[in-house]
């Protein structure tokens, strides 16, 4: 049923592809583009870019967010910046040079073809949303400032105080708000998009239930795009949101759309380390604290001396000295490693000992505390709130967590994963970061995608069935769908167990976290495997969901969405099995040199391994994209 | 720490409420205020009791999905702080806290502590945007911006929709939400095609499902980003402005 994974990336020079592609699509007249309805979940960046944009276009849209309002969605947490390369500050940076870096940054993992396209569009993103009045960081004259971010050797990092996120979201929300207005986009706010539904092979609609009143029904369109984020909360403890969830993209990928990649996580180096059980999430201080703050660990196990007390001699700067040329500014993936290798030497900090020191005394001394509190006194507010403690008089703990995932819905060129008519944009695709994506550009790809990238190739679907009228939502495929549907959600209300969903949710995380997480070894793998199914044996049998459907109900939210992270645990620890190699954020063990980087495969695994649906979530079907690599050399990662 | 909660329990919006009290023993002063309130959920749910059910996603004061009045004070007693940054150590162990739902007419309750709040993006779509489609920007360098107007105009801008200003107010007003948003735009140079239609387009909206506001300044002590009520005092400048400027426009029209 499903397509063949065929790229569709467009032959000639890597400078000329996108724009040959815009010319080879087909358009829709714009009389005729209001007669196709497309429908989208999820109202990030990806989503309400798209949305507003299609809207403008004047075909008919119609979204659905989980959200009482879609402003709430994740992409707000965004603090860092979002990538460009404008070049204002003259430093050589250029369109290849984003390019370059992005598909080095992702350890060789990606599409060349999408991610030159993903460095055009950087360009426009920062133009459309300065109009926008995205209130991006000035500098006196009063021209855009930039900073240089997490490894990047120039400046093209484009922000707004710690609140980039925030700014470009609510950018892409007000315009999305003005389509509305408009009468061009309908927007269902705590709306849960519960399945696809398919007809003929192609999707045509969706199921959703209503959070508020439990009413399950039915919407269908000609095109259904997911714009519904990652999967990072599978480990339970990570920074994303506590709604995150993978259930749109699961229930697609059971429908037919492969699930690529689902391995490659990406694990944060700068995070508040846990304090106890209770903790809900992780939170996430921005990667800029590391061009200021120096990472150390005492030399020795079990100190306990507080950290102004371990004299400079006792102290090990282990960034600076294992990689003297990027030090404290390496990639996430290798910071990340390197931070866990010094807690499980014994030699971590804090009560729990674990974490690892970020500290600002040789910055406060060299520019003064004023100069560091202009940078950064929001995220030390932060901190402060939630610790207690004040980074000016003692360093930081940070330790690294879970926070975005490169793996998603398999999609080609187009955007459309191999369900023809369901596309995938933003962090629910796997497209463009490989095995690990770079700083300030996740808010990049997802407008990328939403403003200049689907707008152009969905027209070449639609233009098909031009003429067509939607799937009526009294097609018995709908009907079947929403029979599925209800049982599913009476079959957790009926379960009637003894345990919550969050306890079952936490176990799961544990395993994931132990097992498929920062390292992976096959007896871990192995290990996990058999037990995530004899956990979720447990689930099915004792979870307890206590209410009922026809009234506002989380618990029974949550019952779902962890029933689907059961089953994608499963594919990623498959997946990482499979994948016996270490590139960027999927660290094998079995696979490292002697000094302990990540050792490649490129013969052997120079590929997007796609996996398809079976009925069984521990056995998927795996198909390769083979990479092809025709302007960047594969070579080993070097940060020394 | 033990604390003896005071919750408000309400099954939907047109059901009765009242007051529950539940002792909560043993929590962390480490715990955040919602993740007390998780623990309590988890509790419930184990005597087989439905847990409260409260809005919160980001758990880092930025989303703007949490906010309940606690012991009367909207996010609670931190300044600056939204509910979900507020950690157990701000209490007293062995006290009362009493926990209720944002209470304003255009906020009807859903359930338990969970309000609608759409009222909010009613009022954006009445003009709290810059008409500019996707594809006809001019490079972002073109309009050089003083830094200090568009620091200001963050300052604004950083508001997260949650609500606590409206829920703070005597009069149940929205005038710091609303003012927020149109001083943020109509302090950039991109704002200003727009900026009398859309100064008073959005204030009749706000009228339509807020109270009056009558300078008590509750807001900005409450607002988790301490957004300034000067802010009220420019829309305010701006909406006298714009009621003349716009009755030249309907002359002309006409």
């Amino acid at each position: 049923m499903s397509l063949p994974l065929v790229s569709k990336v467009p032959d000639g020079p890597i400078g000329e592809k996108w724009e040959n592609h815009k010319f080879s699509v087909r358009l829709v007249n714009p009389n005729n583009k209001r007669r196709f309805k497309i429908i989208i979940i999820g109202s990030g960046l990806a989503g309400a870019s798209a949305a507003a944009t299609l809207g403008e276009l004047g075909y008919d849209v119609e979204v659905f967010t989980f959200h009482d309002s879609p402003r709430r969605a994740h992409s707000i947490a965004a603090q860092g910046g979002i990538n460009a390369a404008k070049n204002y500050h003259n430093d050589g940076d250029s369109v290849y040079r984003l390019f370059y870096d992005t598909v080095k940054g992702g350890d060789y993992r990606s599409r060349e073809g999408n991610v030159h396209r993903l460095a055009e569009v950087s360009l426009n993103i920062i133009d459309q949303a300065t109009a926008q009045g995205v209130p991006f960081a000035r500098e006196y004259g009063g021209m855009l400032d930039n900073r240089s971010f997490g490894g990047a050797q120039v400046s093209r990092t484009f922000y707004a105080r710690g609140a980039t996120g925030q700014q470009l979201l609510l950018g892409a929300y007000q315009a999305l708000m003005r389509q509305v207005e408009a009468g061009k986009v309908k927007l269902h706010t705590r709306t849960e998009m519960l399945d696809v539904v398919l007809k003929d092979g192609r999707a045509v609609g969706v199921v959703v239930r209503d959070l508020v009143t439990g009413e399950i029904s039915s919407h269908s369109g000609h095109a259904v795009v997911l714009a519904t984020g990652g999967y990072s909360n599978v480990y339970y403890l990570s920074t994303n949101a506590m709604q995150c969830n993978v259930t749109a993209i699961w229930r697609a990928h059971r429908r037919g759309a492969a699930f690529a990649n689902p391995c490659f996580t990406q694990i944060h180096p700068t995070c508040i380390p846990a304090s106890d059980e209770f903790q809900s999430k992780l939170t996430l201080m921005s990667e800029s604290l590391r061009n200021d703050g120096r990472i150390w660990v005492p030399k020795n196990a079990n100190d306990n001396r507080p950290a102004d007390q371990i004299p400079e001699a006792d102290r090990d700067y282990f960034l600076e000295r294992m990689y003297p040329a990027f030090g404290n500014l390496v990639p996430r993936d290798v910071a990340s490693r390197a931070a866990k290798r010094m807690v499980d030497a014994g030699k971590g900090v804090g009560p729990l000992k674990n974490g690892v020191f970020l500290d600002f005394a040789t910055a406060i001394t060299r520019e003064g505390e004023a100069a560091i509190e202009d940078r950064y006194s929001n995220l030390f507010e932060m901190y402060n709130r939630i610790t207690d403690e004040d980074p000016y008089r003692q360093p930081m703990r940070i330790y690294p967590a879970p926070h975005y995932t490169m793996g998603g819905l398999w999609v080609d060129y187009n955007l459309m994963t191999t369900v023809p008519g369901l596309y995938a944009i933003g962090e629910a695709n796997f497209s463009d970061h490989g095995a690990n994506r770079l700083g300030a550009s996740a808010l990049m790809q997802g407008l990328a995608d939403g403003y200049f990238v689907l707008p152009y190739t969905i027209g070449d679907y639609l233009a098909d069935y031009l003429g067509e009228p939607y799937v009526p939502t009294d097609d018995p495929a709908f009907a079947e769908v929403e029979s599925e549907v209800s049982e599913r959600v009476e079959g957790f209300l009926a379960s009637n167990g003894s345990r919550s969903v969050d306890w079952f949710h936490k176990e799961l995380g544990k395993i994931m976290f132990d097992q498929c997480g920062m390292s992976r070894s096959e007896a871990g793998l192995q290990k996990a495997l058999s037990d995530i199914p004899a956990l979720y044996e447990e689930f099915k049998n004792d979870v307890r969901v206590l209410g009922n459907n026809e009234s506002l109900n989380q618990s029974l939210e949550r019952a779902g969405r962890v029933d689907d992270f059961f089953q994608l645990a499963q594919a990623m620890c498959v997946d990482a099995l499979a994948r016996k190699e270490s590139c960027g954020g999927h660290f094998r063990e079995e696979y490292q040199t002697d000094d302990g980087e990540a050792l490649r495969d490129d013969e052997n695994f120079a590929h997007v391994a796609a996996w398809f649906w079976t009925g069984d979530p521990g056995q998927p079907e795996l198909e390769k994209e083979e990479l092809s690599f025709e302007n960047v050399k594969l070579t080993t990662r070097s940060y020394k | 720490m033990n604390i003896t909660l005071q919750v408000w329990r309400q099954e939907g919006p047109d059901a009765p409420g009242r007051f529950m009290t539940y002792q909560v023993n043993d929590i962390s002063d480490e715990m955040s205020f919602l993740e007390m309130l998780d623990v309590l959920n988890e509790r419930l749910v184990n005597q087989g009791e439905e847990p409260v059910a409260f809005d919160h996603d980001c758990r880092e004061g930025i989303c703007g999905s949490c906010g309940v009045m606690i012991n009367g004070q909207a996010h609670g007693p931190q300044l600056g702080t939204a509910t979900c940054q507020l950690h157990m150590r701000k209490f007293q162990d062995g006290a009362t806290i009493v926990v209720e739902p944002w209470r304003a007419s255009g906020f009807p309750l859903v359930r338990d502590l969970v309000v609608d709040r759409s009222s909010f993006d009613r009022i954006i779509e009445a003009g709290g945007f810059i008409s500019v489609d996707t594809g006809s920007a001019p490079d972002a360098n073109l309009i050089p911006i003083p830094k200090f107007v568009s620091d200001t105009a963050f300052d604004a801008a950083a508001c997260i929709g949650c609500g606590a200003c409206v829920a703070a107010c005597p009069n149940g007003a929205a005038n710091l939400f609303t003012a927020a948003k149109i001083s943020h735009l109509n302090l950039l140079p991109q704002g200003q095609s727009e900026r009398w239609t859309r100064t008073e387009n959005m204030v009749t909206l706000m009228e339509k499902y807020f109270g009056s506001c009558t300078n008590h300044g509750e807001c900005e002590k409450a607002c988790p980003k301490s957004i300034s009520i000067d802010f009220i005092a420019m829309m305010n400048a701006d909406y006298v402005k714009a009621k003349f400027k716009n009755r030249r426009l309907v002359s002309q029209s006409g």
